[in-house]
């Protein structure tokens, strides 16, 4: 089967471009639709990498620290992530505790996890085991990793429940707005220029043999 | 040739997980693989018509109960009292919280409803392959994958709540099954504009939009 590396497909209307070089910056967009067709990534994989190792800091205080107090006479209560899914976890609302479980904290999980598995091989220009499938699976999870959505629940409740108690705020919901912030930064990101950024060494030792 | 080619008019096909621009190759009833990434190539996602149809069907009937029915039961003393989504809102509103009222609304009422009008749209044109409003048509795709996913705003506010107040004998607030219903809402929504292709709406112009 003949590939053709130097063209490049609009994924939103199929209109069929010659690839070209864009600067730091710049943005290819389609010229029938208007979606973008490639974004100049301004982060090399060393940079990337050091980015995504900070979200994962930030995401275990993020996980680990208390979110929101709140105290009410005298006594008070305090939440992390994980309690926020698992308050769902009550009678026939239950599945939807495995669902904020994972768009607040596994997909993030995975993200920041995948992500150091396939750059750490790609800093060294070579794809890790298993890289067509991480790809892949950074992909589908992009859209159902909804950190910023949580953020704004947070708000909410808290304007919700200022009213009848006391709120204060704890370290995780600050955490949590940093890891918001990268998360975006590290995830949001044209990952197909990884696959021209790095080298197939099996195919390379096949090249090599033959 | 002074308009864009699409891919069917050079007869390639692009890998939608890599990107990769590979050949064409027809073998009716075997899947073709990209050399790069190994995924299975398509000129269109497979059912995505039938697939989009079926769960925005299933997110439209999940809406009527997750409106009707609580999201909420809080008990305040003793005095038990549940709460839908729309009481949610006017309850703000009531109390002087415009704001929060109004983004309450637009992430529960506004956005689900939106979604449903304007996949039914996109899939109705689409399939009619009509040549009307196609770049407009193909921003209010994108539209929709980028909003799609805050309606879930309700289900963790709930889920903070929930977690948060729970003072033993004195106060309460539990979650209802209503909210289950709007997850799934927000889920299948989400799900059908991902089995839409929104290559199909430029079906009409291809070969300059004769048959």
């Amino acid at each position: 089967m003949n590939i053709y590396p130097h063209l490049v497909a609009c994924e939103h209307c199929d209109s069929v471009y010659r690839r070209c070089t864009l600067a730091a910056g710049e943005v290819a967009r389609c010229r029938r639709c208007d979606a973008v067709l490639e974004r100049a990534n301004p982060l090399d994989a060393d940079r990337w990498l050091a980015l995504t190792m900070a979200t994962a800091v930030v995401f275990l205080i993020a996980n680990v620290c208390p979110i929101v107090r709140i105290s009410l006479n005298g006594t008070y209560r305090q939440a992390t992530l994980w309690e926020f899914a698992w308050a769902l976890a009550q009678g026939s609302v239950a599945p939807l505790a495995i669902v904020a479980g994972l768009v607040m904290i596994l997909v993030p999980l995975a993200q920041i996890t995948l992500l150091t598995w396939v750059l750490s091989y790609a800093r060294v220009g070579r794809r890790a085991p298993g890289f067509a499938r991480a790809l892949r699976a950074l992909a589908i999870l992009r859209p159902w990793s909804m950190v910023e959505v949580a953020i704004f629940g947070i708000l909410v409740a808290i304007i919700k429940l200022v009213s009848l108690v006391d709120v204060t705020l704890g370290a995780g919901v600050w955490a949590t707005a940093a890891l918001m912030v990268l998360l975006t930064v590290i995830a949001h990101r044209d990952l197909s220029a990884l696959w021209d950024q790095t080298e197939d060494e099996s195919a390379l030792r096949r090249g090599g043999a033959a | 040739m002074t308009r864009t080619p699409f891919a069917s008019d050079l007869s390639v096909v692009g890998c939608h997980t890599c990107g990769l621009v590979c050949e064409r190759v027809d073998t009716p009833g075997r899947d073709v693989q990209c050399p790069r990434c190994g995924a299975t190539l398509h000129q269109r996602r497979p059912h995505g018509f039938a697939r989009a149809w079926a769960l925005l069907v299933a997110a439209i009937i999940c809406y009527i109960p997750a409106n009707v029915l609580p999201v909420m039961h809080s008990s305040l003393l003793g005095r038990g009292s549940s709460s839908t989504i729309m009481e949610g809102a006017v309850e703000f509103w009531t109390s002087g919280s415009y704001g929060i009222a109004f983004v309450i609304f637009i992430a529960s009422v506004a956005v689900p409803c939106a979604k449903f009008l304007i996949l039914g749209l996109l899939l109705f044109t689409s399939q009619r392959r009509s040549r009307w409003a196609t770049r407009e048509r193909a921003k209010l795709y994108r539209l929709v994958e980028f909003v799609g996913y805050w309606s879930m705003l309700d289900v963790l506010v709930v889920a903070v709540v929930a977690a948060l107040v729970q003072f033993q004998g004195l106060t309460d607030i539990s979650p209802r099954v209503g909210i289950l219903f709007f997850g799934m809402v927000v889920i299948f929504t989400m799900l059908a504009a991902m089995s839409f292709d929104p290559r199909h709406i430029w079906d009409g112009e291809i070969n300059g939009g004769v048959e």
